[in-house]
């Protein structure tokens, strides 16, 4: 499997902090203090209750795999990769997040596989959050 | 019911105090005049079902706007609107929204309207919320969202891929009788499965057809109706709702369709056994396995087992299905087949399909459309239509 492409992610200014994280090797989820609910993705309010008094905490990064798909026919930067995995991993605090599973067989993934978080950077300072098999 | 009961009252307004908002982005400006305006009317944000707001944020790179935002805004909608009428829609959706609250299809309706081209605009001001956590993972365009439902539906119910070659083998049978067809050639459970894995566990076939085209539907009034001369089929039902990511708790097995049909044959006073045809949104082989589950022509979970029989082959299947041979092989036309559906429902009911598929004496039609990605955010519309002279 050729290395995955780690491309420029552009995000509102409210995911800043978020993504501040992501480039310092820490993935925050964020909490809503009025109710307690986990908000994914993050947007400095909380969509269960109405609130804005929303705070980032240090998430475990570690989940399992809930569905993945192997790519064959990538698209834009990511021709030429294939095949690589697209898969929603829940998180042990709750939300289904899109990543990619990377770093082994993606024949041999399953769903329930157990999976920790990496941070890969591109050559320009980009970073994003995936996931390999433990 | 009086005249009042019938009526649509304003019941709350807001107009964010600021003119210049350097500091946010358009859709947290949405959320802002949302919340205002539900306080002016001493609303909850529960109490909204019905959500309107034009497609000017042109969200990248597909302008879901009003499905973004909705769920953006956490709402749980069963009417949505994104009229797009340039400055006076905001004007045109509370009309809109009066109607439907007149038709009962929602209790409390959510009008916003916002922007900010006085600050400078970021690189991403036209980004949709949720574009940074989706967009950068390389998939395969809608397949690989489509693919992730159906390794779930897989993982959960013992689907296979076998099963949702079904669903292609029956169009295909369908497409054979039309002309018109981009794919006229009837296809194996076989050919499905060898054809080449796009996104796992889809296979090329598993996919609709790529086609250029349009289509288009006249709706009258019941006084209109009775002047022409050309069969009329009667709109009896309609539904309408979302299903979001939820903030991360997304289901891949169900569609809003569980939501959409229920409301769709309560207004109607049918159900599902008394519709003789159906037209079901199928952008790949998994949508309308879940689509059938999810509008109770079988337990949840059952689609997969439900059409191995040749249910959906017209006229004789449990099921009938897309007879013009659907977007599996007649035609997705600007990768929105909605039209489509609607327009061979109406042959159906008019006896005017291929004499090959004509489902005989078809009385009630359903049509479901499907639109977003069912990997992440989908909102279904149902249809039940019926033969018959208004
Ligand atoms: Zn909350």
């Amino acid at each position: 499997m050729t290395a995955l492409p780690v491309p420029e992610v552009p995000h509102l200014r409210e995911a800043e902090a978020f993504w501040s994280g992501i480039a310092a090797g820490e993935f925050l989820l964020e909490r809503c203090r009025g109710c307690g609910a986990v908000v994914w993705y993050p947007r400095g309010f909380c969509p269960s209750c109405g609130s804005s008094d929303v705070t980032l905490e240090p998430a475990s990064g570690e989940g399992t795999v809930y569905s993945f798909s192997v790519v064959h026919r990538g698209a834009g930067e990511y021709r030429g990769c294939e095949p690589y995995v697209v898969a929603y991993v829940e998180l042990d605090e709750g939300p289904r997040i899109l990543t990619n599973v990377v770093g082994g067989d993606p024949d041999s993934l399953v769903i329930g596989a157990r999976v920790r978080m990496v941070f890969e950077r591109g050559p320009d300072g980009s970073a994003l959050y995936r996931f390999t098999t433990v | 019911m009086t005249e009042a009961d019938r009526g649509a009252y304003i019941a709350g307004v807001f107009e964010h105090p600021r003119r210049e908002i350097p500091e946010l982005s358009t859709p947290r400006i949405h959320a802002e005049v949302a919340f205002g305006a539900l306080a002016d009317a001493g609303l909850d944000r529960s109490d909204i079902d019905g959500y309107l707001c034009d497609g000017s944020q042109n969200f990248r790179p597909v302008a879901f706007g009003v499905l973004s935002m909705a769920e953006y805004l956490g709402l749980e909608c069963t009417y949505l609107d994104s009229t797009e009428t340039g400055g006076s829609a905001p004007v045109v959706q509370v009309a809109h929204a009066a109607a439907a609250i007149a038709a009962g299809k929602c209790q409390a309706a959510l009008v916003t309207s916002a922007g900010r081209p006085r600050s400078a605009p970021t690189s991403f001001e036209r980004g949709s919320p949720e574009g940074s956590y989706e967009d950068v993972w390389g998939m395969s365009g809608a397949v690989t969202g489509y693919a992730l439902s159906a390794q779930r539906h897989m993982h959960e119910f013992g689907t296979t891929s076998a099963q949702l070659a079904e669903v292609k083998v029956a169009a295909s049978l369908h497409a054979q009788h039309n002309p018109n067809a981009f794919l006229r050639d009837v296809v194996s459970v076989e050919e499905v499965l060898e054809s080449p894995m796009v996104s796992s566990p889809l296979h090329r076939l598993d996919c609709c057809v790529v086609t250029d085209g349009g289509g288009a539907c006249i709706v009258v009034s019941g006084a209109v109706a009775r002047k022409l001369s050309r069969p009329c089929v009667r709109v009896m039902g309609a539904g309408e709702a979302v299903r979001h990511s939820d903030l991360g708790r997304l289901s891949l097995t169900s569609t809003a369709a569980a939501v959409s049909g229920p409301m769709a044959f309560a207004a109607a006073g049918v159900s599902p056994r008394d519709i003789d045809y159906v037209s079901l949104y199928d952008s790949f082989t998994i949508t309308v396995i879940e689509t059938i589950e999810d509008l109770g022509f079988c337990e949840k979970g059952e689609g997969g087992r439900f059409v191995m029989d040749g249910a959906l082959v017209a006229p004789h299947g449990r099921l009938p299905f897309n007879t013009d041979g659907g977007g599996m092989c007649n035609n997705h036309p600007g990768n929105r087949g909605g039209i489509t559906k609607v327009v061979e429902a109406v042959r159906q009911l008019r006896s005017e399909a291929f004499p090959a598929v004509q489902v005989p004496d078809c009385g009630l039609a359903l049509v479901n459309g499907t639109g977003g990605n069912i990997g992440t955010r989908m909102a279904s519309a149902t249809l039940i239509l019926g033969r018959g002279d208004a």
